[in-house]
């Protein structure tokens, strides 16, 4: 009795044949509501940092080393994959792909650095008229930023208008010792 | 160099230990996956062991909490020469969405040196196979940095504009009438 019960498992065993995947030699394609790496693209990226803002792990830092140029700078090495940055961004710059294999030795291999020319108002330097003197509007200023690519630390250092001095003070910021 | 390295040290096959500091169980969950047949790890001969003492390689998943710190050094420690520590996920890699909160190390390069990153949050389980085979030298690196850059500058543009502004000649007309 035993043993046909036995031979029945064996049976029912050799039904599915192998499942395991070949993933290493042969291509693995994501699902298609997969998200994962961001890419940007530069050519319409308008330089809002509305991704900036609303990145949960901050990792994407904005930084204006002069009043032209604002460098936007992604580290995907503490990215979580959440996608708001292409659901926020009025250009649709931002495309989340379907890459998955960023394995790497070196943290610097999944970031990505955009230089982006900025225009500012030939009077006032700034794009539009923004209330100052109210903190809570402050907070929410999305002028001039100054984060530290270096440290890969954001800063809450903004201003309504481009500011040499903070740019200085901000230069070799260091994250606090824990 | 390291690939080079790990293909001669780990010839057979790598015994890999599970350390958790304070992940959020989804790249363990993703670790265990890999281990069951459909995802067979097997095949390179990796084998999760219980011990760091048997392990070659620490499958490191979360951001090094401070409680947890001290321990993860110890078994890093514990572990015997040839040793490779791979970060799993984005908490591993680079902190995650904690990597400058108070009791959080900030990453698993906080407290141990790490060999390969696997970014993701969690990473599917053919990323983790992918950073495996990559160590191994089966398979290439894919990731790369990116840097992009808007190629036109404010003063060019405004070069462009008088040089079509001196093509088309109702400009002139109307600058002649005022």
């Amino acid at each position: 009795m035993w043993l046909t019960s036995k031979i029945k498992q064996l049976l029912l065993v050799l039904q599915p044949g192998t499942v395991t995947l070949k993933y290493p030699s042969e291509p693995r394609p994501a699902p298609g509501d997969f998200r994962g790496a961001p890419t940007w693209d530069h050519a319409r990226c308008i330089g809002c940092g509305g991704c900036a803002n609303r990145c949960p792990a901050r990792t994407i830092l904005v930084r204006d080393i002069c009043q032209e140029i604002r460098v936007l700078f992604y580290d995907g090495s503490r990215c979580t994959y959440c996608g708001r940055c292409a659901e926020v961004c009025p250009e649709d710059a931002i495309t989340m792909t379907d890459r998955y294999e960023l394995a790497t030795d070196d943290r610097n291999d999944v970031t990505e650095n955009l230089e982006l020319f900025m225009l500012t108002c030939q009077r006032c330097g700034r794009c539009f008229d923004l209330e100052t003197d109210n903190l809570l509007d402050r907070l929410d200023l999305r002028g001039y930023r100054y984060d530290s690519l270096q440290a890969r630390t954001v800063l809450r250092r903004t201003s309504d208008r481009f500011d040499a001095a903070v740019l200085a003070d901000t230069e070799d910021y260091r994250r606090p010792e824990k | 160099m390291l690939a080079g390295l790990a293909r001669k040290c780990f010839r057979r096959s790598l015994w890999v230990y599970h350390c958790n500091s304070g992940a959020c169980n989804g790249c363990d969950i993703e670790i265990l996956n890999i281990l069951t047949p459909y995802y067979d790890v097997e095949r390179f001969g990796i084998r999760l062991v219980g011990s760091p003492r048997h392990a070659d390689v620490m499958l490191l998943s979360g951001a090094v909490t401070r409680p947890t710190r001290p321990l993860v050094r110890r078994a890093y420690e514990a572990m015997p020469a040839p040793k490779m520590v791979f970060g799993i996920g984005s908490c591993a890699t680079g902190g995650g969405c904690w990597f400058d909160t108070y009791n959080v190390a900030g990453g698993g390069a906080q407290a141990v040196p790490v060999d390969y990153y696997v970014p993701g949050c969690p990473p599917r389980p053919e990323a983790i196979i992918y950073g495996v085979a990559l160590a191994l030298g089966l398979v290439d690196k894919k990731a790369a940095p990116a840097e992009m850059k808007q190629v036109e500058f404010p003063i060019d543009a405004y070069e462009q504009n008088r040089a079509w502004q001196e093509r088309h000649v109702i400009y002139r007309l109307l600058e002649d009438r005022h």
